[in-house]
């Protein structure tokens, strides 16, 4: 058994970005098959654009329709690829001054190995034929002399103000020693608190670090699977990745024996029957569809029993 | 200026760290040495900052269970940047130079293994015109190794040598994750990662944590009885683009450099060189001759913990004060694509 | 050792709204920043160094944006921090910079935060889903909605409070033309009547999701001295606690009493609810008016409220707070602790225009970020400080 419970979890969005008028001048000429650089003060022509002046720092509104064609200034071979890069089998990303600008752009170049692409080598687009306005709508090749000859044209290309930037990270997440014993004890139906060897105080779940003194807390101390409410909300609103239907009640419950309460749900009585002080018992999932999570507990719900006095809970609020 | 030292050093540099991304588990041994070499506790420490990224934990606040390492009840005087430690480092010597404390500790933390580094790091480009090609840090740095190959500035030998050297100082770093020097000649004839660059002149992924305490005056008497005194810190920033700045010379670096009043009479300089070109780019920059000793750690081509490698640069270098190796050296740390921004630490013996 | 005396010569900030789609994000921060150096008379190469700060990065997916946006900042070729304290982070940020004054490193320094929030969504970038943890099922509002029910149980307020706290505030962002919501006709009867979302929580007392962004120019004593009205930088502090923790008070966390206490004796003021003249406060959620005049020392424990009740708070009160109209009139979260920190600027400047507080001579930043565990404050003056 590893000293640590893994599992993966992926960080996905698709980020809504606003381009501003010059990256948004840049895009739409790229959905037009058209490279547009900008003029800079110094006089140079920059692409893509930069959205204010390296020297004078204002906006940059100067626009210079460019060839789709330029010049190799470095390049590497990108032997094993990752994921959403241009090419899934290996390929090269080279810095590229396109003809007319002065400084290099960033982009790949369709190769098939690294003996087909060199410094000072001519390259050209290779315009996708639908287009969205985005840096992906090319990738550069060598320039066979038929330059542009197959060029698409949008010239009536919708503006482009914009985009949809889909960013998608898979990690393994790892729980540390405390909370993995934590979560292994819940796969056999146990609540296991851990002590902190210098406050004394009961952690459930856990830690690697007892946030007061600063060490591990270590002694183990099964805990029982009812407590008190503390204190709680009514959750009204319907939101994203909701599981339950509103209304209902998110609360902290005090589990006897521990320092600290856990957040967790209250059913099985009207919401606004809840109270604090309220004593709850845990409602366990069936056993077959028990893991190694918190979730093995559907929820809390009222053990009946007299509500505890404010006094024996207010300092936990 | 007061006058601040660098008192308090611990490190923990590892291939697979399989704990949690907040770290709080492997901070707490380290904190323990800080204690243990400066005789102090915690009510000792007037400012507390830390540095990490919420994208390589994979969540966001990744940093705020961190600090229960420390222990933070009562609350503590403390800040966080998104930056390597050694910008927190910084932020702490401001903090003592205001006089508002004398005392300091500051930690860096990173699980780089719970992603795919490279890949996340792309994150950081732009993200209307680069990203969403998702060029990863290594090709960023191939495309700079290849305008110094090609403008000659320096060649594959150069490369393998600095790798070589490097290498075989990692032998002698408990911490390193890659070590074992060979030849030039072996080096070279390794397969090609992202040409110009082999692996080995990539720095490998790693997870790690260190912790750096400063103190000022006497404090820093108090606690090390041959504090590395900061006579300069400073950093500055280039701009992101490739294409606006000249990517075989670093002016950030130069720029820091000339901050802290240059770097002459230097023994010996960390420097945070994430590839093996890019030391010589520092070297030129930072104006180090070839007579100042770099990297006896190793370098971060022997490890390179994402968010505390630079201020790890700083404590290896302090170190050789503490132990009377050097009266003179350099800590330098690097963030950001292809040496983006730079701070140089300068500490002497006295 | 003494530290150089700094202050704010410059102010700006951008209209909030919950898109801005006509900017990008160096768009939404040179707004900011533009109107700040308009203000203080300088341009981008006049200032020594640049302090960004924001909250998490998951919000618009860019890891560590201030490295791209170096450039469009003019950050290239200067010193540039990135400072991230949670929802305290502008505040933290204006420290950091005036700090860099005060340690004596720099002059002018220029010091920005943002949120551009209508990039993603707030709820999805704070609750990545963690395996093996319960999902709090309870969204945004339901974290702090406990807290709330706990501050009240305590103190025994009236169920009307942070009714009045939002319809005050909602009237003076009516006064403020960068505020994200303009809300005609507030009163207390239509927050009550509002939903309840995360009950004890209405809807109106809560604080909307904005782009935006807030700078200032920080300036040491000779550079300030120059200027008509500087706002002074008497004091500044931070304090952190635990996310979680045994016993620990989340109504009145021991951080804020603390940060608080020492804020007030760094100033040397005895008595802050009458010798600080207003105070803009972090309150994205009403009831937290009452919960932070305690734990700041103006009113005893379970005394906040009354304050609040009485009209004390309100623009022509004793102790006005939040003139601005607060977190619940504009809230771009990484910017959000500096707009406070930049109102208390401007009404020591006299410069607050319809939301101005006759005669203000000092005034309390107040920004808190996490679960309630991280703060930064400080207290700015019409007057150098004397310590």
């Amino acid at each position: 058994m590893s000293r640590t419970l893994q599992a993966p979890v992926t960080v996905a969005f698709d980020y809504t970005r606003s381009t501003g008028p010059v990256i948004g001048r840049f895009l739409t000429g790229l959905k037009q098959a058209t490279i547009v650089g900008g003029r800079l003060s110094d006089g140079r022509v920059a692409v893509p654009p930069p959205e204010y002046d390296p020297v004078s720092h204002q906006a940059v509104t100067e626009f210079v329709e460019l060839p789709d064609t330029g010049t190799v200034t470095s390049w590497t071979w990108v032997s094993e690829p990752v994921a959403g890069q241009p090419s899934e089998s290996a390929f090269a990303y080279a810095l590229i001054t396109i003809d007319g600008a002065d400084t290099p752009w960033l982009h790949a170049v369709d190769v098939a190995s690294p003996d087909d692409i060199s410094t000072g080598m001519r390259v050209r687009a290779r315009w996708a034929a639908e287009r969205t306005g985005a840096v992906t709508d090319l990738v550069f090749v060598p320039d066979d002399g038929t330059t542009s000859a197959d060029r698409p044209t949008e010239p009536d290309a919708e503006e482009v103000s914009r985009i949809i930037t889909p960013v998608s990270l898979d990690y393994r997440y790892a729980a540390s020693p405390e909370e993995s014993s934590f979560f292994r004890g819940l796969a056999e139906g146990r609540i296991l608190g851990q002590r902190c060897p210098k406050c004394r105080k009961v952690y459930v779940p856990p830690r690697g670090a007892c946030p007061t003194d600063g060490v591990p807390t270590s002694e183990e101390v099964e805990l029982s699977d009812v407590g008190t409410v503390t204190t709680f909300c009514v959750v009204n609103v319907p939101f994203m990745g909701q599981k339950i239907k509103p209304p209902y009640v998110s609360a902290y419950v005090l589990l006897d024996g521990a320092d600290i309460a856990l957040q967790h749900l209250i059913l099985e009585i009207p919401a606004e029957e809840v109270r604090m002080g309220m004593r709850v018992k845990a409602v366990w999932k069936p056993r077959e569809e028990w893991g190694t999570s918190i979730e093995n507990i559907s929820h809390f719900a009222p053990t009946g029993e007299p509500d505890a006095d404010f006094d024996t809970y207010k300092h936990h609020l | 200026m007061r006058d601040v030292a660098v008192v308090g050093f611990a490190q923990r540099q590892m291939k697979d760290f399989d704990g949690s991304p907040s770290m709080a588990e492997l901070l707490v041994p380290i904190l323990g040495e800080c204690y243990e070499q400066t005789g102090w506790q915690k009510k000792d420490i007037g400012f507390w900052c830390s540095g990490s990224s919420d994208y390589l934990a994979g969540r966001s606040f990744s940093f705020v269970s961190a600090i229960d390492a420390i222990g933070v009840l009562p609350p503590v005087n403390e800040s966080h940047v998104e930056m390597d430690a050694a910008w927190a480092l910084y932020e702490a010597w401001l903090k003592i130079q205001t006089g508002e404390v004398d005392t300091a500790l500051v930690f860096g933390f990173g699980k780089a293994s719970a992603g795919v580094l490279r890949r996340t790091l792309a994150l950081q480009l732009d993200p209307y015109t680069m990203t969403p090609l998702w060029p990863d840090t290594v090709c960023l740095a191939a495309l700079q190794a290849r305008l110094g190959l090609d403008a000659g500035l320096w060649d594959e030998n150069a490369l393998a040598e600095v790798v070589n050297r490097s290498l075989t100082d990692a032998e002698k770093n408990e911490y390193a994750v890659r070590a074992g020097g060979s030849s030039v000649e072996e080096l070279l004839a390794r397969p090609m990662f992202a040409d110009p660059l082999r692996k080995h002149d990539c720095a490998p992924v790693t997870d790690g944590a260190a912790a750096i305490v400063l103190a000022a005056g006497d404090r820093a008497r108090e606690a090390n009885q041959r504090p590395a005194w900061i006579s300069g810190i400073a950093h500055s920033s280039d701009g992101l683009h490739l294409g606006t700045r000249d990517l075989t010379t670093s002016g950030s670096a130069e720029r820091a450099a000339a901050a802290v009043g240059g770097t002459d009479g230097v023994q010996i300089a960390e420097l945070h060189a994430p590839f093996s070109h890019q030391e010589l780019v520092l070297r030129s920059a930072l104006g180090l001759g070839e007579d100042v000793r770099l990297n006896p750690s190793g370098g971060a081509l022997a490890a390179n913990p994402m968010f505390s490698a630079g201020a790890i640069r700083i404590g290896e270098a302090a170190k050789k004060i503490w132990d009377g190796t050097a009266d003179k050296v350099l800590g330098h740390a690097t963030s950001g694509p292809a040496l983006q921004q730079n701070l140089v630490c300068v500490m002497e013996g006295r | 050792m003494s530290k150089t005396p700094a202050a704010v010569i410059g102010i700006g900030q951008t209209h909030h709204r919950a898109k801005r789609e006509d900017v990008s994000m160096a768009g939404l921060c040179r707004e900011a920043m533009d109107r700040a150096l308009e203000d203080a008379g300088l341009t981008l190469d006049e200032v020594d160094a640049i302090v960004i700060g924001k909250a998490p990065d998951l919000f618009e997916g860019v890891m560590m944006p201030e490295l791209y946006l170096a450039e469009a900042l003019g950050a290239a070729g200067k010193p540039l921090m990135r400072v991230h304290t949670a929802g305290s982070v502008g505040g933290s940020t204006a420290i950091v910079a005036s700090s860099l004054v005060q340690a004596g490193v720099h002059k002018r320094v220029l010091t920005v935060a943002f949120e551009k929030q209508s990039e993603s969504n707030a709820m999805w970038a704070l609750s990545v889903p963690v395996p093996f943890v319960m999902p709090v099922h309870a969204g945004a509002g339901g974290y702090f909605a406990p807290h709330v029910r706990s501050y009240i149980r305590r103190s025994e307020a009236p169920s009307h409070i942070g009714a009045i706290v939002a319809a005050k505030d909602r009237n003076n962002a009516l006064k403020n033309p960068y505020a994200h919501l303009h809300s005609e006709g507030t009163t207390v009867e239509s927050v009550l009547a509002s939903q309840m979302l995360w009950d004890p929580i209405h809807y109106d007392e809560t604080c909307p999701s904005s782009d935006g962004a807030c700078a200032m120019v920080i300036a040491a004593e000779d550079v300030a001295k120059t200027y008509e009205a500087p706002a002074w930088i008497h004091g500044t502090v931070m304090r952190s606690e635990p996310t979680s923790a045994a016993e620990r008070d989340q109504v009145n966390p021991q951080a804020g009493r603390e940060a608080a206490a020492a804020l007030w004796k760094a100033t040397g003021i005895t008595d802050p609810a009458r010798e600080i003249d207003c105070a803009e406060i972090y309150v994205p959620f009403a009831w937290f008016e009452p919960m932070w005049i305690e734990n700041l020392g103006f009113a005893p424990e379970g005394a906040g409220w009354k304050l609040t009740e009485a009209g004390e708070t309100a623009l022509d009160g004793s102790l006005p707070i939040n003139m601005s109209g607060g977190v619940l009139s504009s809230n771009p979260i990484g910017a959000s602790g500096m707009l406070r920190f930049a109102e208390a600027a401007l009404q020591v400047r006299g410069r607050a225009g319809e939301h101005q507080v006759d005669g203000a001579r000092r005034a309390l930043g107040h920004a808190y970020g996490g679960g309630s565990q991280f703060f930064s404050m400080w207290v700015v003056g019409a007057e150098p400080p004397s310590n």
